[in-house]
């Protein structure tokens, strides 16, 4: 399968790359890992005149934690994320994710703002960065906007990027004392989207859940922010009761459909799981 | 586009449309074949290549993504005439039938020795998780990429004594 004809260019500065969407205006998309571009062109259902490539911007793939802040360039990839030492010692539902997303192969070129851009339903980084309370900072040439990552999603494939903006960064508050996060995924098979997805970031202070992140994936149009299940934990001490009650109010706002992963029941018991589990794997690494 | 990719230790320039697959360069413009296409919708693995040492499926690159940068190919492996052991490995340790997912197969296992000698194998299965194999059931496989490793550690040791 050949993709349609389009032209290309490969900016080396964040600069050029931004003039270059200004000029192309609608008819220029960028290229990152190309893990969903790539197919997408193949099946004709992206037809760009332009494709801008940011593989080659410096300092895009970054990754720091200073001043009380997490930041993570746009272009970090999913295996670099969760083999990251950091992610691996104390952002458990980074490295986690990390790991599970699609196979080896696509996770040496998928990257982190990619997956954010594309916005799939069933992909597993908005869940994590909707876990983690993430600020998603999109440039253009002359202005900034930032996002709350749960906002930035809206839908099926749409996000609030406009046609002249590159993600360029997704920051979070830094993780101090009492973190404890965990994600969870059923996959049918290595390279499958989730069937269900559950991201969770928790943080205690003397005994109680002081702050709650819930984020689901493949339980609706769009990754869910699980407001209500932040709700039930939040100024309450760890308990399997606690997490039972969180794990229905995460159900209530599944909206699942029969497909050939499941049927709404079946998915909505895996969420059931997944989330008493999660929650238990997140507690306990707070405690730790 | 003109691009300029090295591979497998020798450098193209070549002018080529953006649309094209990397995977296409190397087997029509460059008559390098042993990089299969299994699925051609970035699924099955066997178009596996290394890209400045990173593996990814060839497929799902663009060959101009590839300018400026080295690409390495199962014909790469074979070095002055003599097999690379991860591939006298495959052959000793039966760890291919008809062949078709060996060249990525091969190329996986030998990033992964170069960060893992040693691996066990969960770890294997793990590296090649995005590999399929219709024929062997993989226990072979992850055999000869141990054994292999096994033989780099010891090729390794002899050379620093
Ligand atoms: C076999 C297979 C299995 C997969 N399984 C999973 C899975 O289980 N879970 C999962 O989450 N994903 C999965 N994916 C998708 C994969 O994670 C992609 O890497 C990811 O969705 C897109 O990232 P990318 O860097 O490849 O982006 P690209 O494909 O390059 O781009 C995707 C979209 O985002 C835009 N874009 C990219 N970066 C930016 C940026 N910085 N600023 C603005 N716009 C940008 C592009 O214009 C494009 O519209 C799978 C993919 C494959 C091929
Ligand atoms: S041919 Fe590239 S992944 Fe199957
Ligand atoms: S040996 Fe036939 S597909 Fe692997």
């Amino acid at each position: 399968m050949y993709p349609p004809r389009f032209d290309y260019v490969a900016p080396t500065s964040l600069e050029e790359a931004l003039d270059a969407l200004a000029e192309h205006g609608d008819e220029g998309k960028i290229i990152a890992g190309g893990q969903s571009l790539i197919p997408m062109l193949k099946l004709r259902f992206a037809s760009p005149e332009t494709l801008i490539d940011i593989n080659r911007l410096p300092g895009m793939d970054g990754v720091s934690e200073e001043g009380g802040t997490l930041r993570f360039g746009a272009l970090c990839r999913h295996n670099q994320l969760g083999a990251h030492p950091l992610m691996t010692s104390k952002y458990h539902v980074v490295a986690e994710a990390g790991t599970l997303i699609a196979d080896p192969l696509v996770r040496n070129m998928g990257s982190l703002g990619g997956s954010l851009c594309h916005a799939d339903p069933q992909a597993d980084w908005g869940s994590v960065m909707i876990a983690l309370k993430a600020t998603i900072v999109c440039q253009k040439k002359g202005a900034t906007r930032e996002f709350g990552a749960a906002e930035f999603m809206e839908g099926i494939f749409t996000t609030k990027l406009a046609d002249d903006e590159i993600v360029t960064e997704i920051r979070c508050d830094a993780a101090n004392g009492g973190f404890g996060s965990s994600y969870l995924k059923m996959e049918r098979k290595v390279g499958d989207f989730a069937t269900c997805g559950t991201a969770i970031a928790l943080t205690l202070k003397d005994g109680t859940i002081a702050s709650a992140g819930v984020g689901l994936t493949a339980m609706g149009a769009k990754n869910l922010h699980a407001e209500d299940a932040e709700k039930v934990l939040v100024g309450q001490a760890p308990s399997a009761e606690l997490f039972a009650e969180a794990a229905e109010a995460a159900v209530a706002i599944a909206d699942v459909r029969e497909d050939s992963r499941g049927t709404p029941e079946y998915k909505k018991n895996v969420l059931r799981t997944f989330m008493k589990r999660g929650l238990a794997k997140a507690a306990l690494r707070a405690q730790a | 586009m003109e691009v300029t990719i090295t591979v497998n230790g020798r450098t193209h320039t070549k002018s080529v449309e953006p649309r094209m697959l990397l995977v296409h360069f190397l087997r029509e413009e460059l008559g390098l074949t042993g990089t299969h296409i299994g699925c051609d919708s970035s699924h099955c693995g066997a178009c596996t290549v290394l890209v400045d040492g990173t593996p990814l499926k060839s497929c799902t690159y663009l060959a101009v993504m590839a300018n400026g940068r080295s690409v390495e190919t199962v014909e790469g492996l074979k070095q002055g005439g003599k097999l690379h052991v991860i591939q006298e490995e495959f052959k000793e340790q039966h760890g291919l039938q008809c062949g078709y997912c060996t060249p990525g197969m091969m190329l996986v296992g030998k990033a992964l020795l170069e960060e893992n000698p040693n691996p066990t194998d969960d770890e294997v299965r793990f590296a090649i998780s995005g590999n399929i194999c219709r024929c062997t059931g993989y226990m072979n496989i992850v055999k000869s990429i141990q054994a292999a490793g096994k033989r780099m550690q010891a090729e390794s040791a002899d050379a620093a004594e």
